[in-house]
């Protein structure tokens, strides 16, 4: 059983422009990369759930050279709104650290 | 082209700290010109909306000074886009101000080149109309009330109002809002470089020494572009690029790592090569562009509803015992005395409490059997449609908020809080609203170039 934490050198998150925030997620080797780069733990359904982001336009990439799987999702409310909590969306990757990736 | 174009990026931000140590090495390098972008959307809407700098003015003159003296003693020209953090026509006015006072403190005498690209909503609206603006996702298409409800509008310029401005023979260009890539680009395209390595070197370079191994080691990158690649190298002799350090900027602040949509075409990374060229320079291959119609990005910033906040920090361990339930207790209490006391007059308001140390940055309800705080401060924002009515909600939470028990019959308590008075009028809400891109004709449609000649001034 391994979460996120168990098997990333390092998860970052980031505002990619004021409408999408991207995740991406160094994996601490080709192995741990080759085992989860096509998780469905990390699929659409997922930024859905945590961040009430449109399923249908979560985007997903692999960088096999860096060992780093990208994720992009469009902000719930664009950045800046009445409830804005975090500007750059700098800390929105904690939410994901927890996440069991091999969970059935 | 004979050799490689070298180009100095002196910073990932003017203001944020320019070297003159690094910078007097990429020169002695044989830097061509000098060139960096001076903004982002990253720090949000009111920029744009307000016109101002996130930098404090002092900040930009001094890497402004450091730069023009590099730059007139090289005589090298000097290229800033997206001027003043947004790139509207104020903040590129308010940097231009600079530029000149400098220009005068060092007895130096530019021709500086203003490209302006703030648009006019009417034009805009007649373009829609047109059916030359597209969305992006996750916006539809654009509605003539997004275009009014922005106090300012800018189109993302590509690299030809630049090139333009150089071979007319500019000293400094000075942009408004620009493509970070197009900033960094221009020089080597005006001069033949092969568009694929110009535009991938400007990508890599956008952020400064974010590209290289030590990311806090220097501020700067110097990159050099060739017909059949680039390179790209740290300013401070300390610090070096390895492939990964520069393979992995493709992910920063991009929701495509391989393709990267620019005013004119793509950038095509997915075929790309990165090798140590050296023990502190990664040479790249293999970048592709591939023209397409020529599109400029739109940027709004609106300023809607007005905010008033206040702060508390909380020790005391009952109300952190619970603090969920204090939470929703509280906000009740608070919503209730605004009906009572304001009534309908408060219109469509809207609090919210904002736990720092509990919960304040996900909203989330933290796991059960999460241990209590030691102590949290919450932040309380009233949200309401004038800046007097959301002060006047907060006014009337003021007792609630600083004193609410955790049961009726005890001595009531009095939280933490730092100021007096207490509440504190935030300002307008700002938001970007537009996420569309045009479709032009000439890369020079949308742009506005005016000159300050400096030649032209008697000599002191």
């Amino acid at each position: 059983m391994a979460r996120v934490k168990d098997v990333c050198r390092h998860v970052r998150s980031k505002n990619a422009g004021p409408f999408w925030v991207t995740i991406d997620f160094f994996f601490d080797g080709p192995e741990s990369f080759a085992r989860y780069a096509d998780s469905p733990v990390l699929g659409p359904e997922l930024f859905a759930r945590l961040f009430g982001a449109d399923p249908a336009l979560v985007k997903r990439f692999a960088a096999p050279s860096l060992n780093v799987v990208k994720v992009s999702y469009p902000r719930a409310a664009p950045q800046g709104g009445m409830v804005e909590r975090d500007m750059h969306a700098g800390q929105q990757y904690v939410r994901l650290l927890d996440v069991e990736l091999d969970a059935a | 082209m004979d050799g490689p174009i070298r180009i100095l990026v002196p910073t990932g931000s003017l203001g944020a700290g320019a070297s003159e140590k690094e910078v007097a090495y990429g020169i002695a390098q044989g830097a061509r010109a000098i060139a960096t972008d001076a903004g982002s959307t990253d720090s949000g809407a009111a920029y744009l909306a307000l016109g101002i700098s996130k930098n404090n003015r002092g900040s930009v003159k001094r890497d402004l000074t450091i730069l023009m003296q590099a730059g007139a003693e090289a005589k090298i020209p000097l290229i800033i886009g997206t001027c003043g953090q947004a790139g509207g026509d104020r903040n590129l006015d308010w940097t231009a101000e600079i530029v000149v006072e400098v220009a005068r403190e060092l007895g130096i005498r530019p021709k500086i080149a203003l490209l302006y690209s703030e648009q006019d909503k009417a034009d805009l609206k007649a373009r829609n109309a047109a059916g030359k603006i597209s969305p992006l996702a996750p916006l539809g298409p654009l509605d003539d009330a997004d275009i009014d409800a922005c106090e300012h509008i800018v189109a993302a310029m590509g690299p030809e109002p630049y090139m333009a401005a150089l071979q007319a023979g500019a000293d400094i260009v000075l942009g408004g809002r620009t493509t970070d890539t197009a900033v960094l680009a221009c020089f080597a395209l005006l001069h033949g470089a092969p568009a694929g390595p110009a535009w991938h070197a400007a990508k890599i370079a956008e952020c400064g020494a974010q590209c290289t191994a030590v990311r806090n080691g220097g501020a700067g990158v110097l990159i050099g572009i060739g017909p059949d690649g680039f390179e790209v190298e740290p300013l401070a002799a300390d610090n070096w690029c390895d492939p990964e350090s520069v393979s992995a900027h493709m992910l920063y602040e991009n929701s495509d790592p391989f393709r990267l949509t620019e005013p004119g075409g793509v950038l095509d990374v997915t075929q790309a090569v990165y090798t140590q060229a050296s023990p502190r320079a990664v040479k790249v291959t293999g970048s592709i562009w591939e023209p397409q119609p020529y599109t400029m990005k739109l940027e709004g910033a609106a300023a809607s509803r007005f905010q008033t906040v206040m702060l508390i920090g909380i020790q005391d361990p009952d109300v952190l015992a619970d603090i969920d339930a204090f939470h929703d207790r509280l906000l009740a209490a608070l919503h209730q005395r605004v009906h009572k006391t304001i009534g309908a007059a408060a219109g469509d308001f809207h609090i919210s409490l904002r736990l720092y140390g509990w919960n304040a940055v996900s909203g989330d309800k933290p796991p059960e059997g999460t241990p209590p705080p030691r102590e949290v401060g919450v932040l309380f924002v009233a949200t309401a449609d004038t800046q007097e009515m959301a002060s006047q909600i907060a006014k009337a939470c003021n007792p609630y908020f600083f004193h609410f028990p955790l049961v009726m019959d005890k001595e009531l308590p009095s939280y933490g809080f730092a100021f007096t008075p207490a509440d504190i009028d935030r300002g307008p809400v700002f938001e970007f609203k537009l996420n569309h891109v045009v479709q032009v004709d000439d890369p020079m449609e949308l742009v506005r170039t005016a000159w300050i000649d400096l030649r032209d001034e008697e000599a002191a």
